[in-house]
């Protein structure tokens, strides 16, 4: 029955997150799972509080209510278990791509030479092999989103929060980040959850979308499950039936929300 | 715009104003006793050099500018560090940094040389007071400009604190650092000059002096002109550590991509 009870446990558990900075309510009573191995992507219109919920998740937040558990364990502090994917570049700008890799490692206290040398392996699954010793300002955007990727991957985190990884990258690079994100994790079945204002990505990496709605006291209004087959290609899957149709379904709960969002503005 | 051309031109100028000024004496518009002239001026350098003498007050005036470029940064920066990291500190101290940094440095000079002499100390004492509050404000800045996503990166990969410090802030901070040593060697040479001036018995600054006393201008040229070249070669020095410590930093033209 323990048995049972700890696979049960979800690798991310909230209830009742709130959040506010002053005056403003970012995010209000928020319950959400996300199981182990699990792909869930959270969409909703700008400013309803996502990077606020990874940030929770993170814990480089504290909620002003509500509680959060990791596997099963109240989260105290960072999580070190959680992977985070920024939407900003977040390297280092004064280290090589090779440095960047192997950051996490170093800050572990690993030795250079077996730091390094599975940086070298992580950057070449992300394809940068040859790009080892450039610099960050040396890189394209997409390059530098994959020694991101493999800032964070090396580290083996359990659960991978990313807040519009690829938001900033070009239509091509974009998709190829994406199936390269699915390839990843078909490896090794992170948990992860995908924040992106964009629904066709949603749609076509996860396997659960959930829709906030408008802020201010944004809370999830909509949960899909996304039955498309994998692995997936996310070029080739947005032009298939079944995921016009599930678009459709969420595109009718998450437009009048978007709607809202404009009202406002 | 040619490299060779900007050069040519340069000198020319250089050469317009040198003759213009020689011929001037020559020619008796201006008083040669106030103005000297560039050949008598550069004959007292040259002779500076050849009898050796100019070599000692060098020498002081260097001890002395490195002294207090290495003392006033090291604590700055140290104390820079330390306010940026912790806002308490930082609250607490501001209004007596500022009134300090208010005070104009030049009227510390005949307290520092009755605290600490006649000698070396009291021209690093003034120096310091100079070079501190540079690298402590640069430092301070560039600290608390370091990107707040670079920063929750780095903790979330597992950072402790002496390792942000180390990997993050530091770095970051460089290129204020940097730009600041610069200014910081000018200062430390001011710092340097003026206690001479003020009183000593060597350096630079009181071979100035002395020349003044006794209103021999073309010394008091030839002095400046020494002390612009020293100041110009040290100021090559930096720019080189500079060049060294900052590989990573993108030339405007060579930033790739966007974002």
């Amino acid at each position: 029955m323990e048995m049972n009870d700890q696979a049960a446990d979800a690798a991310i558990e909230l209830s009742g997150i709130s959040q506010r900075f002053g005056e403003y309510t970012a995010v209000q009573n928020v319950n959400l799972k996300v199981a182990p191995g699990e792909f869930v992507a959270v969409v909703g219109p700008t400013g309803c509080g996502k990077s606020t919920l990874l940030n929770v998740i993170a814990g480089l937040r504290q909620p002003a209510a509500g509680s959060v558990k990791v596997f099963g364990e109240p989260l105290r502090g960072l999580n070190r278990r959680a992977g985070y994917l920024f939407q900003q570049d977040a390297l280092l700008p004064w280290k090589t791509a090779l440095e960047n890799a192997a950051l996490g490692l170093t800050f572990n206290g690993a030795q250079q030479k077996d730091s390094r040398s599975l940086a070298r392996a992580w950057l070449a699954k992300v394809g940068l092999s040859g790009f080892e010793n450039r610099y960050p300002h040396e890189l394209s955007g997409g390059m530098r989103k994959r020694v991101a990727l493999a800032q964070v991957l090396i580290m083996d985190p359990k659960i991978l929060l990313m807040d519009e990884p690829f938001s900033a990258l070009d239509i091509q690079t974009r998709q190829l980040m994406e199936n390269e994100l699915l390839r990843l994790w078909q490896e090794d079945q992170k948990s992860v959850l995908f924040v992106t204002h964009d629904l066709e990505e949603a749609i076509a990496l996860a396997d659960r979308v959930i829709v906030m709605s408008a802020g201010p006291a944004s809370r999830p209004i909509g949960d899909f499950a996304i039955e498309l087959t994998r692995p997936r290609d996310v070029t080739e899957i947005r032009l298939t039936e079944d995921f016009l149709k599930v678009h459709r379904e969420v595109w009718a709960l998450l437009r009048e929300e978007v709607m809202r969002a404009h009202g406002q503005a | 715009m040619d490299k060779r051309k900007v050069i040519l031109l340069q000198i020319l100028l250089l050469a317009l104003v040198l003759l213009g000024w020689e011929f001037s004496v020559r020619l008796g518009w201006v008083d040669a006793f106030f103005f000297s002239k560039p050949s008598d001026i550069a004959a007292r350098v040259y002779e500076w050099f050849r009898t050796g003498e100019v070599y000692r007050h060098l020498w002081i005036t260097l001890t002395e500018t490195v002294l207090a470029f290495l003392s006033g940064t090291i604590a700055g920066i140290a104390l820079g560090l330390w306010l940026a990291l912790s806002p308490t500190a930082s609250a607490v101290l501001d209004p007596f940094l500022k009134a300090l940094n208010s005070v104009p440095r030049v009227i510390l000079a005949p307290i520092f040389t009755l605290w600490f002499g006649l000698g070396i100390a009291s021209k690093v004492a003034l120096g310091f007071s100079l070079v501190f509050f540079i690298a402590f404000f640069n430092t301070y800045q560039g600290i608390r400009e370091v990107s707040p996503v670079i920063l929750a990166n780095a903790r979330m990969l597992g950072a402790a604190k002496g390792q942000l410090l180390r990997h993050v802030y530091l770095p970051s901070a460089t290129s204020w650092i940097l730009s600041s040593l610069r200014s910081s060697v000018g200062f430390a040479v001011i710092g340097a000059v003026v206690g001479e001036y003020l009183g000593a018995s060597a350096g630079l600054g009181y071979v100035i002096s002395q020349a003044e006393g006794v209103f021999d201008t073309t010394s008091v040229f030839a002095g400046i002109v020494v002390l612009a070249a020293f100041v110009v070669i040290l100021d090559i020095g930096v720019s080189l550590i500079e060049k060294r410590l900052l590989v990573w930093r993108p030339t405007p033209d060579q930033e790739g991509g966007t974002v």
